[in-house]
């Protein structure tokens, strides 16, 4: 996964210090709620109807064991004992006390978390397929563009007043799990006849009250062209996209009122300004990105068939959390596994500190240090050796997160609303 | 019939303006304003009080009594009053002696 350079540490470490310094301020009274809202808004908190929230970024929804333990020890330590998982692949808190803010943001920034750009109308969290890297049916793992867009969108002057938040999917499969047409932008990842890999992109989705499907403005975008063209496409939102009404301002309202075809023409027509310049991606800078991201070295693991087998017949209800939440891994010997975080009568995405710190367990013993948050607002272990899979399930459901309800009508993706 | 409430500053716990003038952390022990003397009387004291840095998010709501309790016209406030509808261990319908949530 991707790791820290020191600019990225230093750049973390100083907004972490002029917030703390801005929640100082405020709690001292030498800003005023209307100065400072605005701030608290760029670093993910929120004043809700009982307490302040917090959303902590996680990049395409991928994190490893430290990270998840971290959250479990601010779940503790400043909230409630539980965190809630989104449908942005994020976590929110929904207790803590804003003079906390600046040792939860310490905390977090001293395992590579933060909570920039998870408010406010700017370019939010890049979501991408909870079984990236691991999918049997994925033409090439997502998440390396995803983090080229967050690296590329990370306090962009240009894009950090849009007329609304922006959101960003990408997927590598045939069978899009990132919901991409249901965000502003889309993004397929795939191949064209030369084998040369770009995406298929897609404008104007979104749910709410006005939900509607995305529309593809472009068949194939050569991977190079990735930061150019959506460039484009975010310059063609900002000048054209409604200030004037919240309810009208996303991009989703800007596509059908101008009608995809003629605002594909316009953001090609920018693109033309745009193409050859200075954001073209160079083909060393994709791979170096790419690099973070290799698979774990996964050996041979046949025995896991025979286990399998006998396990099944042993246990209806192992069979049937088999059935429901263990996919198809590219690996014969291996599967992703969700973990399901929709237990009957219980809240939708939510996890206790000791669950999370249990997950964190799992995934160090057998999941190569690796945990997904799904937009489902599921916990993914995304490279599970089959013949482990019997000892991942009574561990789960020793801590109570054994459901067998992946994809099915009880796996519900809920948003917490007036709540 | 309307009461002021806000969130206080430091942890953004939802209050209401009390009787002997404190933000109260329970919706029972507000006091109501029956008049527009009384509503600017509550509004004053708010202002003064978001000034001042105590609380934010100050605002006039519409309330009735029913039962003796005060009870939020508003489903909103309701909910503030109450706790989070699908967590009835959290919030003000936690603490000891409260019945249900409104």
């Amino acid at each position: 996964m991707y790791r820290y350079d020191e600019f990225d540490h230093d750049f973390v470490r100083a907004r972490v210090a002029e917030f703390s310094d801005q929640v100082a301020r405020r709690l001292a009274g030498e800003i005023t709620e209307d100065q400072f809202k605005p701030l608290r808004l760029m670093n993910g908190v929120y004043l809700q109807l009982h307490a302040y929230m917090l959303r902590i970024a996680i990049p395409y929804g991928t994190l490893n064991s430290k990270q998840m333990r971290m959250l479990a020890h601010i779940a503790r330590t400043y909230d409630k004992g539980y965190g809630h998982f989104t449908t942005r692949q994020n976590l929110q808190f929904n207790w803590p006390a804003l003079s906390d803010m600046p040792d939860i943001l310490a905390d977090l920034a001293s395992v590579e978390m933060h909570a920039i750009q998870t408010s406010g109308n700017c370019i939010r969290n890049v979501t991408a397929d909870h079984f990236a890297g691991a999918a049997a049916d994925e033409v090439a793992d997502p998440r390396p563009y995803a983090e080229i867009l967050r690296q590329w969108s990370s306090v962009h002057p240009e894009f950090s007043y849009l007329p609304r938040k922006f959101k960003i999917a990408v997927t590598g499969a045939s069978r899009d799990r990132a919901a991409i047409q249901t965000h502003d932008i889309g993004l397929h990842l795939k191949k064209d006849a030369g084998g040369m890999l770009g995406f298929a992109v897609y404008v104007g989705g979104g749910q709410g009250r006005t939900p509607m499907v995305a529309k593809k403005i472009r068949d194939f975008l050569p991977e190079e062209d990735l930061l150019s063209y959506t460039t484009a496409i975010m310059r063609v939102y900002n000048l054209y996209g409604r200030r004037d009404n919240k309810y009208k301002a996303r991009i989703k309202i800007l596509v059908h009122e101008t009608g995809p075809e003629e605002f594909a023409r316009q953001v090609e027509a920018e693109w033309d300004e745009l193409r050859n310049g200075g954001l073209k991606l160079p083909e060393a800078d994709i791979r170096a990105i790419e690099a973070y991201f290799e698979p774990p070295p996964l050996a041979d693991r046949p025995e896991g068939d025979d286990a399998l087998r006998a396990a099944r017949l042993d246990s209806r209800s192992f069979g049937a959390w088999l059935d429901q939440n263990v996919t198809t891994h590219r690996h014969p010997d291996y599967a992703a596994v969700t973990i399901s975080l929709k237990g009957i009568g219980e809240v939708p995405g939510d996890a206790s500190d000791s669950q999370m710190d249990a997950v964190a367990d799992l995934a160090e013993r057998y999941a190569f240090d690796e945990i997904r948050v799904s937009h489902e607002q599921n916990l993914i272990l995304p490279h599970v050796a089959r013949a482990d899979l019997k000892a991942v399930h009574d561990a789960l459901v020793d801590i109570g997160l054994a459901t067998a309800n992946s994809n099915l009508i009880s796996d519900i993706i809920a948003c917490p609303g007036l709540d | 019939m309307k009461i002021l409430t806000a969130n206080r500053l430091t942890d953004g716990e939802a209050v209401w303006l009390a009787r002997d003038g404190i933000w109260a952390e329970g919706i029972e022990d507000a006091e109501t304003a029956r008049d527009k003397d009384g509503e600017a009387r509550l509004e004053a004291i708010g202002k003064a009080a978001s000034e001042a840095n105590q609380v934010v998010d100050v605002n006039l709501i519409d309330v009735e009594l029913l039962d003796g309790g005060i009870v939020p016209l508003r489903l909103r406030e309701r909910i503030r009053a109450a706790g989070p509808t699908n967590r009835a261990d959290l919030g003000k319908q936690a603490r000891p002696g409260t019945g249900p949530a409104a």
